[in-house]
């Protein structure tokens, strides 16, 4: 059991027939996800990768047609907002954004609509989600993760793979690795999967991995003091991150004083949660 | 992307919000012909992209066009917080009776913009935050519905605003929400926005911060960026799209991803050295781009040793491994490089590197990486090989 995503998820890829999109979504098949359809405005008719995923112009004509109940968005970051829309407007309850660099004002819109509309975003500017041994969505390496108990949460991409990795040398595996993305707006926040990794029955750890910028880690502290009973272990990047520079992810910045790692280590701390020094020492804290 | 003081007034000025009557000066001469323009005392203000120019003196107020000659001469001569001031503002001075602050900001937590008003104005927002949050009233706005004037009224009963001055206020509001969503801005502020004695509302500062990633909807004013808004090596990384940040230590960091790029600077500030940038050379690793990369790190003289931290995924590290080799044949640098690899096929990485001529240090894991790297900044080679 996994959470988001597992054996039963039917991927529509947004941006099928892009360098990004058409690479990944090879990876992703090879991996046993079943990627079911694909959409590139204009390119309708035609088949990706190798033939086996059916191209079409529109969300609506490729969900009619397949069935998908996941979307992946590669779309380019100036058409991003109109691609996560339209998969919300053709019904797809749960849809996970990769592309980076989009306006934070396009995103404000996209998430005041969801909203409303009860569909789930994960990202932008994330990696995806990786449910070890039944799906990927999204680019993160498939090889580095091993079925297992623990439920991996974070805003990076990369250090989530360091992370991933380590675990797996040192045979802890994962329930599902997700990465909520660097944005300063985002679909699905921290407490939000833990919530999920509470109710997970085959979950029975978390790691979870922030950054300087805002105050999710620190909403997710006071989740965990009320509601979880889970142990959770954290890492926070960016101890020695001057303030006001935006560290590469859009969200990653010290304003006004706030949103430092200090805080957020703070705030964990005091609900009893393990924090690492160092992302090596994260599976020494899962195992004890 | 940060805006200077004037340019922010103009753009809130173009949304219907009244600023005083001013022009921006590059020499004193300028400032006496525009003082002599204004008539009657005006105030000369420093345009430079940080807070606390008052108390540092960078704002006075001129009396006559030979006082405004005279105080613009010594502005344009300073530094505040380290920055030239290169432009000065004169603007019409106003008779205050009251100063408001009022802004408009991306609530990360609410996912919308929040405006803030307070009756302390003229003070930063982040202090009154800390010295009495009671006066800071806030609505959220809901990105369809736009602020409504009963928000705003909200706000003006609120921070005690007179009721005769209600709707001007109402007007300034919607006018600085709707250049806030013009111009993509993350912030966009005035502060303060006065009562004069004759009753009027103005805004005699503002401050707009933009959104980098809406800047390609607004290429005119992409072009308004300060140079001093970033060091030399930060635009040039910027313009290779490079994500660079300068600090003052004395390693350089060389990393795929920002996350891995914070933890990297971290450890090696844990292991008692400190990080000379912040960079993440992005997906991929080819070795043009990590050429770039290490030019740039390179051209900081602090910079006493390289820490490469890559981690393979996607990419192999055997093709990482290549695309360092070839970027340290290109730049062949005199410090010590520590290269360590991760994730998939690291050992063919590793075992590529061992085959260049080029001397570097290997590490397994992070910590050792980290390690190795503060010994040889420090010129501890025997310690760096041996740890």
């Amino acid at each position: 059991m996994a959470i988001l995503v597992d054996k039963n998820t039917r991927l529509l890829v947004q941006g099928i027939t892009g360098r990004e999109g058409e690479f990944h979504s090879q990876q992703m098949i090879e991996y046993g996800t079943q990627v079911v359809a694909g959409v590139t405005p204009g390119k309708g008719g035609q088949w990706a990768c190798d033939g086996r995923v059916p191209v079409f112009d529109t969300a609506a004509e490729a969900v009619a047609a397949s069935e998908a109940n996941t979307s992946v968005v590669y779309v380019p970051a100036r058409f991003a907002a109109d691609a996560i829309l339209e998969a919300a407007d053709a019904g797809i309850p749960l849809i996970v954004c990769i592309t980076e660099g989009i306006p934070t004002q396009d995103m404000i819109r996209v998430r005041a609509y969801l909203d409303q509309k009860g569909v789930r975003l994960v990202g932008p500017n994330c990696p995806g989600l990786l449910s070890p041994g039944e799906a990927k969505v999204g680019i993160m390496p498939g090889h580095i993760a091993t079925p297992g108990s623990v439920g991996v949460v974070s805003r990076s991409g990369t250090l989530t793979y360091e992370v991933v990795y380590a675990l797996t040398m040192h045979g802890i595996g994962q329930t599902t690795c997700v990465g909520i993305g660097g944005d300063p707006i985002i679909g699905t926040t921290f407490v939000d999967v833990l919530e999920m990794f509470e109710n997970d029955p085959l979950t029975e750890q978390v790691v979870l991995i922030g950054e300087i910028g805002g105050s999710d880690e620190e909403r997710a502290a006071r989740f965990i003091a009320e509601r979880m009973t889970k142990p959770v272990v954290a890492f926070i990047a960016g101890r020695t991150a001057p303030p006001g520079k935006r560290m590469g992810h859009a969200g990653a910045i010290i304003e006004g004083g706030t949103g430092t790692a200090a805080e957020k280590i703070a705030a964990f701390e005091a609900v009893g949660v393990s924090v690492a020094e160092h992302p090596e020492q994260i599976p020494e804290l899962v195992s004890s | 992307m940060k805006l200077h003081e004037y340019q922010s007034k103009r753009l809130f000025a173009a949304h219907g919000v009244p600023i005083p009557r001013g022009e921006v000066a590059t020499t004193p001469e300028e400032a006496r012909h525009i003082a002599e323009e204004l008539g009657g005392p005006v105030v000369v203000k420093s345009q430079v992209l940080v807070g606390g120019r008052g108390k540092a003196g960078g704002i006075r107020l001129a009396q006559t066009p030979d006082e405004a000659e005279k105080v613009a001469g010594e502005i344009l001569g300073m530094e505040i917080k380290g920055l030239p001031v290169r432009k000065v503002l004169l603007d019409e001075a106003a008779d205050i009776r009251q100063e408001i602050y009022l802004g408009v900001v991306v609530d990360r937590a609410a996912h919308r913009p929040v405006m803030m008003a307070s009756s302390e104005g003229g003070v930063e927002i982040e202090e009154v935050a800390r010295t009495n949050p009671e006066a800071i009233k806030r609505v959220t706005i809901d990105p369809y519905l736009g602020l409504r004037s009963y928000q705003t009224l909200t706000l003006a009963k609120g921070i005690g605003l007179a009721g005769e001055h209600r709707r001007a206020f109402d007007r300034i509001a919607r006018g600085l929400y709707q250049a806030f969503l013009a111009y993509d801005a993350s912030l966009a502020e005035i502060n303060p926005l006065i009562v004069t004695a004759g009753g009027e509302l103005l805004a005699v500062d503002g401050k707009m911060v933009l959104d980098d990633n809406g800047l390609f909807r607004h290429p005119d004013l992409a072009q308004m960026r300060d140079v001093d808004e970033e060091t030399p090596t930060e635009r040039e990384a910027r313009e290779a799209g490079l994500s660079y940040v300068q600090l003052d230590g004395e390693i350089g960091c060389m990393v795929n991803g920002a996350g891995l790029a914070m933890a990297t600077m971290d450890i090696t500030k844990h292991f008692g050295g400190a990080p000379a940038n912040f960079l993440d050379i992005g997906g991929g690793a080819k070795a043009e781009r990590v050429a770039t990369a290490l030019r740039l790190i390179l051209a900081d003289p602090n910079v006493k040793a390289v820490l490469f931290n890559i981690f393979g995924g996607i990419t192999r590290c055997d093709e990482v491994a290549r695309g360092v080799l070839a970027a340290l044949d290109e730049i062949r640098p005199t410090v010590p490089v520590v290269v360590r690899l991760v994730g998939t096929n690291e050992a063919e990485g590793r075992a590529v590197l061992e085959q260049s001529e080029y001397e570097m240090l290997t590490a397994a894991t992070l910590a050792e990486a980290a390690q190795k790297a503060v010994a040889a900044a420090r010129g501890d080679q025997q310690l760096a090989v041996s740890s």
